[in-house]
């Protein structure tokens, strides 16, 4: 037990860091039926954006900084790549979205000049050694799944009480119905890209506050792992999308204590592929017929 | 019918102008030089940007999958055709790996030096295309029945366990871990990759036109129609499969020649995802677009846009790659406007002898070229 319980602690603060990314993905894929190929990007330009910041201006303007800039990215892809092409096909909004991809990828690597940016305690307070259980750790690690948690609960709240919420949830149950009965769709889309890169930007606060440096590739793997999450948890469901996520972090935390690192990406997307060919609709999906 | 010959002459002509480019290229330049290595490298992504095209543009399967398919024929192609004796060095953290023979010497022996290896090098290239047409024939069995967005991330999840299989060093014997391959033969001039190349993509071009061709094209356009019409949907979806998959592995083995050393890092997301680009750019469903497409992209990416990294473009003054960034950046943004504005890309869905014959006969339709 005390060899597995540092694996057990890292895998429930991955997991809470997968959760927020994931929650982006599964609002989206809810309302758009689309898979947002840039949204782990928008996660890495979140963490770039947490160096310079921190490095350059004090904690209380760097960290809403972020959050600001990160939202406005989200903002920004869904109006310029998005939205023109609502009424295409599905398959050139994927195209699209592998497009801005590639793109933000690009950008990064023109602006950092494809050195991986080194993160040196962005946030001190939070990267702090602690010990829990006899297991040395860093703060974060503590409180990620909290946070994740009151974030989630939050959101939720804002889904099932407030006038937006039950926009949002008219919307992905009925995207032309919710029209025709005057839901301005574009600001709930849009709203729905504010939160997605809110809680990416939050994730990636916590979640490169753990790795030496931030890359212009490092949002890709965390980002498809997050969908991969969404999808076991049901995709469209928040709590789903929650608790895929948690379960996936813990998975890939235990396969690297057994010493299997390198299948730890592999693992997540052998149970996609296992997931979507057994139970299309994930754990708590919603039974939609058109998926699979 | 006499149109049809004009354009197959027409289409000749354009092949036998472009094997006779490549072989003045040849005659003309080094092989270093430049030219030659766009050739090459241009030849190599027609040839999986037209299997990809085949998967994605003519049968409809939004498919990811490609650079694990390619890696698989990079592989297969490197570790058949390492010369035994520098097989120690190659797999020094392997005591020489395990396999000891090498397809070129083998064929060399009874057919003499020349002609020996390059038999034994395409061999090498076909062993690994049918490699990588058993692994689709295996993950299609599941993912096949899936659609759209399923279909595209469940085969980006199995490029990327493949990835890391390769990576695992209990197959260190046989892939070299996470080491290099290299030392294995290549083609010496950008003729063989164009022959070659020219020799598949005519294949191709052959299954579309067939009554196979005509039948994933109508699942492409309705899936529930063409069922009702007695197509085998699940046999037409796996061909289609099997055949891209066969063709991108084979291509992923001309990757690796050109490219000298074999590792699985570079056969990544981003490289399914450029080869995404050019089949867009080229236009979704025609083959001469995705070929023009792929010359356009290599030589614009490796030689044209050079020209921005001269440090005078916008007073940009740092380093090599700081300014290959910016070449990329602009390259990127270029590609956006593509998708967005001009979604047909340069020939929509006909190829190049469509154009010049019919375009004057036909009203004009908005947007075709464009």
């Amino acid at each position: 037990m005390r060899e597995i319980l540092p694996y057990i602690i890292n895998g429930i603060s991955v997991g809470g860091q997968y959760a927020l990314i994931a929650i982006g993905y599964t609002l989206v894929y809810g309302i758009l039926r689309l898979i947002n190929f840039a949204h782990g990007d928008v996660f890495m330009v979140a963490g770039l954006v947490m160096v310079y910041a921190t490095t350059a201006l004090p904690m209380y303007i760097a960290l809403p900084l972020v959050l600001a800039v990160t939202v406005l990215l989200g903002f920004l892809i869904e109006r310029v790549a998005y939205k023109p092409l609502r009424n295409a096909p599905r398959m050139s909004v994927m195209i699209s979205a592998i497009g801005v991809s590639y793109l933000i990828q690009n950008l990064a690597f023109y602006i950092t000049g494809g050195v991986p940016q080194p993160v040196s305690t962005p946030i001190p307070w939070i990267s702090n050694n602690v010990v829990v259980l006899g297991v040395s750790t860093k703060r974060v690690t503590l409180i990620t799944p909290v946070l994740t948690i009151l974030l989630v609960a939050v959101l939720v709240y804002l889904i099932k009480k407030t006038k937006i919420g039950m926009a949002m949830r008219a919307a992905a149950k009925d995207f032309e119905a919710a029209q025709l009965m005057g839901i301005k769709i574009n600001s709930v889309i849009s709203f729905t890209f504010v939160i997605g890169s809110f809680l990416a930007a939050v994730g990636a606060m916590l979640y490169f506050t753990n790795y030496p440096s931030v890359a212009i590739t490092s949002g890709g793997m965390p980002g498809l792992k997050a969908f991969v999450a969404a999808v076991f948890g049901g995709i469209g469901s928040i709590p789903g999308a929650v608790v895929g996520a948690f379960i996936i972090g813990l998975c890939e935390e235990l396969i690297k204590g057994i010493g299997y690192t390198t299948f730890s990406d592999a693992f997540t997307f052998a149970l996609l592929i296992a997931v979507l060919c057994v139970k299309p609709t994930g754990l708590f999906g919603e039974k939609v017929t058109d998926k699979v | 019918m006499t149109m049809k010959k004009k354009q197959t002459i027409f289409m000749a002509a354009v092949l036998l102008l472009l094997l006779a480019a490549s072989i003045a290229v040849d005659a003309a330049l080094p092989s270093y030089h430049i030219a030659v290595k766009v050739i090459e490298k241009a030849t190599v992504y027609a040839l999986v940007a037209v299997s990809m095209n085949l998967l994605n543009g003519f049968t409809g399967l939004f498919s990811l999958g490609q650079a694990g398919f390619m890696l698989l024929g990079a592989y297969a192609y490197g570790i058949l055709t390492i010369p035994v004796a520098k097989r120690e060095s190659v797999y020094q953290y392997f005591d020489g790996g395990a396999i000891h023979f090498s397809l070129p010497e083998i064929f060399a022996g009874f057919l003499g030096e020349g002609v020996g290896s390059t038999v034994g090098m395409l061999a090498a290239l076909l062993v690994g295309g049918l490699l990588a047409a058993v692994f689709a024939y295996l993950i299609g069995l599941p993912v096949l029945r899936l659609k759209s967005d399923y279909l595209a991330i469940a085969t980006l999840g199995f490029a990327e366990i493949l990835k890391a299989f390769f990576q695992w060093n209990a197959l260190g014997p046989l892939t070299n871990g996470s080491n290099l391959l290299k030392s294995y033969p290549a083609f010496e001039n950008a003729t063989a990759y164009v022959l070659l190349a020219g020799v598949l993509i005519t294949f191709i071009v052959l299954l579309i036109n067939s009554t196979y061709g005509r039948a994933f094209k109508a699942i492409r356009d309705d899936e529930v129609a063409a069922e009702a019409m007695g197509i085998n949907l699940a046999k037409h979806k796996r061909m289609s499969f099997i055949v891209s998959s066969f063709f991108a592995g084979i291509g992923g083995g001309m990757l690796a020649m050109y490219m000298g050393t074999i590792a699985a890092a570079p056969f990544k997301s981003t490289m399914t995802y450029e080869i995404l680009l050019i089949v867009v750019i080229g236009g979704i469903g025609s083959i001469t677009g995705s070929i023009l497409a792929s010359f356009l992209y290599i030589f614009s990416s490796e030689w044209l846009l050079r020209g921005l990294d001269s440090g005078t473009f916008l007073g940009i003054n740092a380093p090599g790659i700081f300014k290959n960034g910016f070449r990329m950046a602009v390259f990127s943004v270029i590609i956006m406007v593509i998708v967005l504005f001009f979604r047909k890309g340069i020939m929509g869905d006909k190829e190049l002898p469509d154009l010049l014959n019919r375009r004057p006969k036909q009203r004009k339709k908005g947007g075709a070229v464009k």
